[in-house]
């Protein structure tokens, strides 16, 4: 998840890039470059298109719930019932499920991460680190439901239930949530170590003169001067934690209600979505519908968290 | 003692403060945190594999490969996952790969950045790149909804959200692998009397082949191994024959595992967890093959 931290700065080309020498281009216009350019714009438009798709298809069935159901009482209620007969749309439980996962695996992935971004990026010798950054990718590439299995059989029942005999039911938020951590670990790693990375080495050096030792100059100068970079992976953390599906459809149980403690079960936005689209509800129905709104929900919060993400390294990188 | 110390640092960047006050306990403690936050992770990563692995071995055989899934444990085998799986990704590929690297050449070659749509688009890809995946199924669901489809589970439904959700991975990658290439031949390219699309086409493009090829491969194996999108399209339906086109029903892989993972059956479990070795298997596949083209063919100048 090298996106943030690598995609489209085109602030690194020292030289000008040849579209602003006009000078050097054919002073006669060939047909065939401009429906080639034209293409290539198309296809960088999909993107944009994209977008407004998912803008859209959210959208239209979210209305359509919102005709049927007030959005006050769909943000404030606290039952979650959209089966029973009279139905309750109170979105609450399935958000304080998902926010117990989502500070689970924030209070496993930040420490670690973070830990082992300023190891990667202050103490360990450069070829210790070409070996140790991409075993850890490795843990970003596994797929999320074998997470998933992992945090259903092995966390959950062997673990928390076989052997800590801990008083839980067949799912948790618990263990949704540390293997969630888990899969996280690597994103914070990666874009921490990048903004740790680009503090200059001159701030180091000036600390060390000054007396500091390695640790002191880490925390005190280093972490401080890459602090914007940081919370930018942590949010982006945020936001994976609150998107992920497999592994909370799996290990958190199926239950929509209130979950007050980290050894209930619950079910999270992701988790009654995927719920939801294993049944079959027709096009057009107020169940389908429902899934767009709480779709049309998920996408807002993890779009705010996005774009404070991208906002905080474009600051960090002009910064530096 | 540390104005010494930083000479020293001067000629090998921060490698020479290692005594004095490198050893008070404050600095051995965080040390060992350092350590410790690594090592969580590997161990994770160790048990995971251990574990998916014991459980999976005795279920690691012919019939995982050669049976359809069926209603009793040890007659389950994942042909149709397997086939779903190929099936999905070789054509998210046909529809993404020309796509994303068109997208990437535009944004790198081509767009005037003082434009603010050249801009918007880019943020716009970066925003793309960290939406949930579950948001490209309902994406997906809507436009087969749209275009009045009624069996959404089909290979081109999938490939559709898989492909959009990789498209951004897709083109952030080719973009770094055309940056990573020397504005010197881009120059030499033109001063030679090259059109700009002939540059693109000749010099920066083919230079840039290993990394765009090494991004794609990890952004495909991205794709293998997302099931989310998939359970909007009603991926869990029960697929017991070899897909066959583009309007084919199908299952795949991950999809397959989260089946066996819910049933309450000890058997599926032990299912779940051969399938899911074979998944990584397979991921590894691809990834080993990555890293072997960035080594072999990737030039640093």
């Amino acid at each position: 998840m090298s996106t943030i931290a690598t995609g489209g700065e085109s602030g690194v080309h020292l030289t000008p890039p040849p579209r602003s020498r006009p000078s050097l281009t054919a002073s006669s216009a060939r047909t065939g470059e401009k429906i080639i350019r034209v293409l290539l714009a198309g296809a960088a438009g999909v993107s944009v298109i994209t977008t407004f798709g998912i803008v859209a298809s959210l959208l239209i069935p979210a209305l359509g719930f919102f005709r049927e159901v007030n959005p006050i009482d769909f943000l404030t209620g606290t039952r979650w019932a959209p089966q029973f007969t009279p139905a309750s749309f109170g979105v609450l439980p399935l958000i304080t499920a998902t926010l117990w996962t989502t500070a689970i695996a924030l209070a496993v992935a930040v420490p670690f991460g973070l830990g082992a971004a300023i190891f990667l990026s202050e103490y360990a010798p450069t070829q210790l680190r070409k070996v140790l950054k991409p075993m850890l990718e490795i843990l970003a590439g596994i797929p999320t439901v074998v997470y998933g299995f992992f945090a259903l059989q092995v966390v959950q029942t062997d673990f928390l239930r076989g052997l800590l005999n801990l008083p839980t039911g067949a799912f948790s938020v618990l263990a949704a949530g540390l293997v969630m951590g888990v899969m996280i670990i690597p994103t914070i790693a990666s874009l921490s170590e990048d903004a740790l990375s680009a503090v200059p080495l001159g701030m180091r050096q000036g600390s060390a003169a000054l007396g500091a030792n390695r640790m002191q100059t880490t925390l005190k100068v280093v972490f401080p001067a890459a602090l914007s970079g940081i919370v930018a992976a942590v949010v982006l953390g945020i936001s994976r934690a609150v998107g992920e599906t497999m592994i909370v459809a799996l290990a958190a149980g199926q239950q929509a209600r209130v979950v007050a403690g980290p050894l209930e079960a619950g079910q999270t936005m992701t988790g009654f979505i995927a719920s939801a689209a294993l049944g079959d509800s027709r096009v057009g129905s107020l169940e389908y519908d429902t899934l767009f709104a709480v779709g049309l929900l998920l996408f807002i919060l993890t779009l705010a968290m996005n774009i404070i993400s991208i906002r905080l390294v474009r600051r960090f990188r002009e910064a530096y | 003692m540390s104005v010494l110390e930083t000479t020293r640092a001067s000629a090998t960047p921060l490698a020479g403060r290692a005594q004095g006050g490198e050893r008070s306990p404050a600095s051995i403690v965080f040390l060992i945190a350092l350590w410790f936050s690594l090592f969580v992770a590997f161990f994770v990563l160790i048990v995971l594999i251990i574990t998916t692995a014991t459980e999976g071995a005795g279920r690691l055989d012919g019939r995982l490969l050669t049976e359809y899934t069926s209603a009793t444990p040890d007659r389950a085998g994942a042909r149709a996952a397997i086939l779903g799986s190929i099936w999905v990704i070789a054509v998210t590929a046909i529809l993404t790969i020309p796509l994303g690297i068109a997208a990437a050449i535009h944004l790198e070659e081509f767009a005037d950045n003082s434009k603010w749509w050249n801009r918007f688009i880019e943020v716009n890809i970066q925003n793309l790149a960290a939406v949930p995946a579950i948001i490209y199924g309902m994406l997906a669901l809507g436009l087969l909804a749209l275009l009045g489809v009624q069996n959404k589970n089909i290979v081109i439904g999938g490939a559709i959200a898989l492909g959009l959700l990789i498209l951004p991975v897709i083109i952030i990658a080719t973009r770094e692998s055309l940056r990573a290439v020397p504005q010197e031949i881009r120059h030499g390219s033109l001063a030679l009397g090259a059109t700009e699309w002939q540059t693109v086409q000749k010099q920066t493009l083919p230079n840039a082949v290993p990394g765009i090829a090494t991004g794609t491969i990890l952004a495909l194996s991205r794709a293998l191994g997302e099931a989310a999108p998939l359970l909007l399209l009603g991926g869990l339906v029960y697929v017991t024959f070899d897909p066959n086109g583009l309007a084919s029903g199908f299952t795949t892989m991950p999809i397959q595992i989260f089946n066996w993972t819910g049933r309450p059956q000890l058997e599926f479990r032990e299912l779940a967890a051969a399938a899911s070795i074979l998944l990584l298997g397979m991921l590894l596949v691809m990834n080993a093959l990555a890293i072997f083209i960035r080594n072999k063919y990737q030039r640093r100048w």
